[in-house]
């Protein structure tokens, strides 16, 4: 689904990721660790297209499935009008996700679950998710989704997350407590219903309950034969309720050491300086 | 009552082009309002000039009597120079509430000047000014408050914000505060800025095209001057022209 090949890009001319490879398979939960300022939010600013964020180097190449009749997504997902700009070809050789721009990316399937959600006063989360969604499924060919339809869609994920219709409406993360905005994130990522996730730190700021919540709301979304997850922690805890298939060390701008599950228990055992030496 | 005709030496002129100034024969009537006691009278008033060498000074004299309230709101966009004036002076007990939005584009030029009187005690005036300046047109906004010896308890708030699109727009905001009386409120805010592009980011990253995510930004923005609307239909419809505006389409 995701093949990241020798990545190198720049933040403000200075270099940050440093030849970054990683293969992410749809069905997939790859954890990424690693110490503060390796560069983990910088790959998924860069994989989503951040402004600011240059690649200079490498390649990512962004394969999802077609569509199979997804989680979330309103009623009836899958009804594509005329041909969809944004749908690979049937075993095709996926697209280049560099080449498009973030809401491009966006509606091909990608999400980003920021470590520092963004408030945007004057904007109701409501309004902000039902054009955004709106606005993927007409880049994908799909019919819009109605107020109605829209509103049943955001109330079972923002019930499924413990979260209040009432702060739905207001402004997007305006005032909401750090584990709100991280809650919030979660429901979104329910109503868009993507391919890939990339969760930056989703699990930080959130109560011992809230973990729990958001940890199975990973698995409800995206633990799926076509969906992939690329999860961002510092923690083993969020990683006991959404097992990873695979555990990545992130240090310095690339990926410099892979494993199982047992990595991350390792890892909060040894800490970062034992395995590198 | 003849008026002396401005120059650029007027504070509240000071912005002002001196093509207007010169071309200046008389300055229009001020529209007068009396808002008797206890009364609430409200104004929305679209002001578009149709074409660019147009000049468009709309002036009000408000006079708002004890106890009574005025609900003030205005959207300026279009054509060559508009200019909104309006001088406003407040009995015991008043309320002034206002909220003004000026969106420019080409090479238009608005102006949103208000001089508040805060002449007897316990009176409370609510200001909201939003200005979107793009290509090279300029907005200025000027709140002058004044609060008199014997106004005590005065609660005043001004609020002028400018969104600049484009570096070759110019916005000028100014508050004026003539402070006499000692227990007075006086919050004034006055800030330029760009749109967050954090924010533009995290729409687009969701799936808004750039262009849709600068659009709900500024929606939201001049969203706020009419935030104090309390009739729904209105506050639609003031929200819907400016959306029209910031569009281009009013
Ligand atoms: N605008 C910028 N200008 C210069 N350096 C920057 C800029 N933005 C980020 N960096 C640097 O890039 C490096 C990587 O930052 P990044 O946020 O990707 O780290 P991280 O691995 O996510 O860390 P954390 O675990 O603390 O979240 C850091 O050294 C940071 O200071
Ligand atoms: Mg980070």
């Amino acid at each position: 689904m995701l093949q990241i090949n020798n990545l190198h890009a720049t933040v403000a001319d200075k270099p940050i990721l440093k030849g970054l490879s990683l293969s992410i398979n749809a069905g997939e939960i790859h954890a990424i660790m690693g110490p503060n300022g390796a560069g983990k939010s910088t790959l998924g600013y860069v994989l989503s297209g951040r402004p600011g964020y240059e690649v200079t180097g490498g390649s990512v190449t962004f394969s999802p499935l077609p569509l199979a009749g997804g989680a979330g997504g309103g009623p009836e997902t899958g009804t594509s009008l005329s041909g969809p700009p944004l749908t690979p070809p049937a075993g095709g050789r996926g697209m280049d996700l560099l080449e498009l721009d973030p809401h491009e990316r966006a509606a091909a399937g990608l999400f980003l679950g920021f470590q520092y959600p963004v408030e945007i006063p004057g904007v109701s989360n409501v309004q902000f998710l039902r054009e955004a969604l709106n606005a993927q499924r007409k880049a994908r060919g799909e019919a819009p989704l109605s107020g109605g339809d829209f509103l049943k869609l955001a109330r079972a994920q923002a019930d499924a997350m413990g979260m209040d219709m009432e702060m739905l409406k207001r402004p997007v993360n305006v005032g909401f407590s750090g584990g709100e905005k991280k809650r919030n994130e979660m429901v979104q990522m329910g109503i868009l219903d993507p391919k890939l996730a990339v969760l930056d730190e989703t699990d930080s700021g959130l109560d011992i309950d809230a973990l729990r919540v958001v940890g199975e709301g990973i698995n409800r979304i995206m633990r799926r034969p076509d969906k992939a997850v690329l999860l961002i922690t510092h923690y083993q805890r969020l990683l006991d309720y959404v097992q990873p298939d695979f555990v990545h060390v992130l240090a310095d701008g690339r990926i410099t050491r892979s494993g199982g599950p047992e990595l991350a228990l390792e890892l909060e055992r040894e800490g970062y300086r034992e395995l590198a030496a | 009552m003849t008026i002396a005709l401005p120059t650029r030496h007027d504070e509240e002129w000071h912005y002002a082009p001196v093509e207007v100034l010169a071309g200046l024969k008389a300055l229009p009537e001020a529209q007068h309002i009396l808002v008797a006691a206890g009364e609430t009278h409200p104004v929305y008033k679209c002001v578009s000039t149709g074409s660019a060498s147009k000049v468009d000074i709309q002036r009000y004299q408000i006079d708002i009597a004890a106890d009574a309230r005025c609900e003030a709101f205005f959207l300026l966009t279009g054509g060559g120079y508009k200019r909104l004036d309006i001088d406003v002076t407040l009995a015991e007990g008043a309320h002034f509430e206002l909220g003004a939005v000026g969106i420019g584009r080409a090479e238009e030029v608005t102006e949103i000047v208000t001089r508040l009187r805060h002449v007897a005690p316990g009176a409370t005036s609510n200001q909201v000014m939003r200005g979107v300046a793009m290509d090279t047109a300029t907005i200025t906004m000027i709140g002058r408050i004044d609060v008199a010896r014997q106004a005590q308890q005065t609660d005043a708030a001004l609020g002028v914000k400018g969104l600049l699109l484009d570096r070759t727009a110019t916005i000028n905001a100014r508050p004026e505060l003539e402070i006499y009386a000692d227990d007075v409120k006086c919050a004034h805010g006055c800030a330029i800025g760009q749109l967050d592009e954090m924010a533009l980011f995290y729409a687009q990253q969701r799936g808004l095209p750039m262009a849709t995510a600068r659009n709900l930004l500024m929606q939201a923005f001049v969203a706020e001057a009419y935030g104090a609307i309390g009739d729904a239909k209105w506050r639609e419809h003031m929200t819907g022209y400016a959306e029209a505006a910031l569009r281009g389409t009013f």
